[in-house]
């Protein structure tokens, strides 16, 4: 409620209250008793159109992320599907788990053909090494030639392999597009959320005002010191964490280790 | 050499047991956290336990806890792999027993010297 607002319901108490005043002043009962109806309602009255006006916004608010889905994506059909936040978030961890596993797949893939490569090279430098040495008999030669050969075309083959995985793991990044879009949606989910609390607060902090109604706040919850808090994303703001794995092997040398 | 991996994310298991696998340890079993770990390690022959600390039902503090606390698995070398980063957790968990702790985001690098480093102690 405004500066204004709260002026205007001060005023209009002010002007019931001297009605009040004088009518009993006068002996004017009945009037009396519908003055304090009156005010009694008007009171009402503004209670019930703040919390109302809040119900609609965070009413809408949800409700235009819910139906709001169309990011223009190939993915859309499937965001359209999907109602709430938690459910956005739950298909963030999907999208980061599948490239995560795509990524992983492919990488096992390649693998071994990297080290395939690398251990016939190897032997075949081997092979070289005698033979710049002028160590190797013509007939060793001649083995080496077709090991060569077979060792090129096999070689072109396996390296058009591992370009064609290293382009499934560039398409695997895609998520990051995708899981940030819906994060940023999200994000202005809870942000619409928190500004409507808070102008919630501020209503209640009226409706307390008109009331005469004071809190108790309750104390502040201990935090479990140890209890478990997933990565920390502001170490440089924070002296109760380490800031890498220097920092770790330093706190535990220091205690014995 | 058999190895327990223990994280509530089959990715990050996944990545754990390809850097163990590049390092030679080739004998490996997963569990998704503390309470599921914890018969497998009592009804079989592990060597050595990798587990994260933050997961749903029993954590890896409390699974380790609860290892030092059995007189079979008493012993077992345990290496902490998680993102938990306060010094009072690092604290708690060397006093806890860990043998050691490695803080993610990390690199094959550091994996490999935690666990070389607590093999080396444990067959001096």
């Amino acid at each position: 409620m405004s500066q204004a607002d709260k002026t205007g319901v001060e005023n209009s108490l002010v002007l019931h209250a001297k009605e009040l005043l004088s009518q009993l002043e006068t002996g004017n009962s009945i009037d009396a008793m519908q003055t304090i109806a009156n005010l009694h309602q008007q009171r009402d009255q503004f209670l019930f159109d703040e919390v109302g006006k809040l119900t609609r916004s965070l009413h809408s608010a949800i409700q235009n992320f819910a139906i709001d889905a169309d990011v223009g994506q190939q993915d859309a059909s499937e965001l359209s599907r999907m109602g709430d936040a938690s459910d956005r978030l739950n298909y963030v961890i999907e999208r980061t788990e599948q490239a995560a596993n795509k990524t992983m797949d492919v990488v096992e893939e390649i693998m071994p053909l990297s080290s395939a490569i690398g251990d016939d090279a190897n032997s075949l430098k081997e092979d070289w090494g005698r033979f710049m040495r002028k160590d190797m008999k013509p007939a060793e030669f001649r083995e080496l030639t077709k090991k060569v050969d077979k060792f090129l075309t096999v070689t072109a083959d396996k390296s058009g392999e591992i370009g064609g995985h290293l382009t499934t793991i560039l398409l695997a990044q895609d998520f990051q597009d995708l899981t940030g879009q819906v994060i940023k949606r999200v994000i202005g989910l809870v942000q619409e959320v928190e500004d409507n609390l808070v102008e919630l607060v501020k209503m209640a902090g009226t409706v307390d005002y008109l009331t005469g109604t004071q809190h108790d706040l309750p104390e502040k919850q201990e935090v479990d010191a140890t209890a478990g808090e997933g990565p920390i994303i502001n170490p440089e703001e924070r002296d109760d964490v380490v800031s890498g794995q220097d920092d770790v092997d330093d706190l535990l040398s220091s205690l014995g280790f | 050499m058999k190895i327990l991996i223990v994280d509530d994310f089959s990715t990050m298991r996944r990545i754990i047991k390809n850097l163990l696998r590049d390092l030679g340890f080739t004998n490996t079993q997963e569990a998704d956290d503390g309470s599921s770990a914890l018969p497998l390690l009592k009804s079989s022959d592990f060597d050595f336990l990798v587990t994260d600390w933050n997961m749903p039902g029993m954590t890896g503090i409390d699974l380790l806890k609860a290892v030092r606390a059995d007189e079979k698995l008493a012993s077992l070398p345990v290496l902490m792999v998680t993102a938990e980063a306060k010094r009072e957790q690092i604290i708690e968990a060397a006093q806890a027993g860990v043998n050691g702790y490695v803080v993610k985001p990390f690199t094959a690098q550091a994996l490999k010297e935690k666990i070389e480093k607590i093999f080396q102690r444990v067959d001096a």
